[in-house]
């Protein structure tokens, strides 16, 4: 098992001269959940583009670091599984296609094939892994980027609205990696379903900015 | 243990498989740059001949501007000044209409964040880089012997000049409209903001482009247009090297 820490560190993120986040601090350990919560519009999604490295914060840092070596901010990505309504698939391409280029570009190894049929299968949609993701219906996009997020298996895990657009049994797989992540790795989601929140450890609040 | 979910039996799968990478980071960043790059490149291929988004629009631009040369030219004579112009202008403007589309589409779709998250942006850098080159000299090559079979009074002496400069000129134009593309894709006016920012950019690469297609219709030896040859290699150098520095802010901010 790694000693894997997730930091941050007063991060205030300004947008058009409005301050959508201000002073956010946490700090993760591995087997650890964070849940961000919040009203639409209050900055949970900013808040996770800046922990992934893909928005950069406008004051503060953003530490991670496997076992006591910190991996500079936001070179950490591949660490990362991210799944998030912001994050698309090449819908010109099959969800095979998709996990192909995935793992050529983050260099994952024969391992990744055996995986990735592994991981199509347990989100439902190994039967359709042959056909363009433009004829999917949002549901089984939504899938596929679970599958995508959790091919590498991530250190981290990042969901932005982990339940969004899935039907109970799409639900019950998501919340079976969230709890394995959340033994295994390190767990952080933006929601406001309570059953999600269930799987936090600590919760914080975007709008009163307190855990 | 098997689970059944949409009535298919699956195997429960473990979080972590047995084998796994000890230095992630380290080996990620080793690996990453043109092994990577060549990924990007060959996904960029394949997604532009399915969804042919570009090609189509560059191919119907090229058979419009050439169809309006050839009726306007009619049954005058223009010099081989102009037409070498003409030419470059033809070239210029089938770029604008196409190459910006490798970074805007990325945003339209919204896999630009997927790909931030998947790779540096050097790699990114360098296969859509090399995607436009490749884009633009099929595209290059296409006018120029177009340009040759259709327009008569167009007559190239010195064919070594001719070919050298739009293989050039063609690494020019990628080098430039790539960085310019990536800037761009974020805007909302993408479309009528790409020429502009293109053409003072362009200008010196244009002029000496046709000042070295003039020289292939002179009939000049070799020699004689090294000194263009050497303008074209310093404008691709700068711009790759200079994107190269400017690309990882432009890509994340």
């Amino acid at each position: 098992m790694k000693k894997l820490t997730f930091k941050s560190e007063n991060i205030s993120k300004l947008y058009n001269r409005k301050l959508i986040l201000e002073k956010v601090s946490f700090s993760l350990n591995e087997g650890t959940s964070f849940a961000v919560t919040g009203k639409n519009g209050s900055g949970k999604s900013t808040l996770i583009k800046i922990l992934c490295g893909v928005l950069s914060p406008s004051k503060g840092t953003v530490e991670f670091s496997v076992e006591g070596v910190t991996v500079p901010y936001p070179d950490y990505y591949p660490h990362i599984g991210l799944v998030s309504p912001y994050l698309n698939m090449y819908e010109e391409f099959s969800a095979e296609e998709n996990l192909t280029f995935i793992a050529k570009v983050r260099n994952l190894g024969s391992e990744s094939v055996k995986r990735a049929e592994m991981l199509l299968m347990e989100f439902g949609i190994y039967d359709h892994r042959m056909k363009e993701v433009k004829n999917y219906s949002s549901g089984m996009k939504q899938r596929l980027k679970y599958c995508a997020a959790l091919l590498h298996e991530p250190e981290v895990l990042v969901l932005d609205e982990p339940s969004s657009n899935l039907d109970q049994y799409g639900i019950e797989a998501v919340r079976k990696f969230m709890k394995l992540q959340k033994q295994h790795g390190i767990l952080i989601f933006a929601t406001n379903d309570k059953d999600d929140l269930e799987y936090a450890d600590t919760i914080y609040s975007v709008e009163n900015g307190k855990a | 243990m098997t689970k059944m979910i949409w009535n298919m039996p699956i195997p429960s799968i473990p979080l972590r498989m047995e084998k796994r990478e000890e230095n992630r980071t380290l080996q990620f960043i080793e690996t990453m740059t043109l092994t990577t790059s060549y990924h990007i490149f060959v996904k960029e291929f394949v997604s532009e001949f399915r969804t042919r988004y570009a090609l189509n629009a560059l191919l119907m631009f090229v058979v419009t501007t050439l169809s309006i040369i050839l009726f306007s030219i009619g049954k005058e004579s223009p010099t081989q000044d102009i037409l070498s112009g003409t030419l470059w202008i033809v070239i210029f403007f089938s770029a604008m209409s196409g190459l910006s589309r490798t970074f805007v589409a990325e945003e339209e779709r919204g896999t630009s964040m997927t790909l931030r998250l998947l790779v540096n942006s050097s790699s990114v850098y360098i296969g859509k880089l090399l995607y436009n080159f490749i884009l633009i000299l099929f595209l290059s090559l296409i006018i120029a012997v177009s340009y040759l079979l259709f327009i008569n009074e167009f007559e190239v002496k010195s064919y070594e000049i001719f070919w050298i400069t739009i293989f050039l000129g063609s690494a020019g134009l990628a080098s430039a409209s790539t960085i310019l593309a990536a800037i761009i894709a974020k805007a909302n006016t993408k479309g009528t903001l790409f020429p502009v920012l293109a053409f003072p950019i362009l200008l010196p690469l244009l002029l000496t482009c046709i000042n070295a297609t003039k020289l292939s219709t002179e009939g000049a030896f070799l020699t004689e247009a090294v000194k263009e040859f050497q303008i074209l290699i310093s404008f691709t150098v700068v711009m790759v090297a200079t994107s190269f520095l400017v690309f990882d802010f432009v890509w994340k901010d």
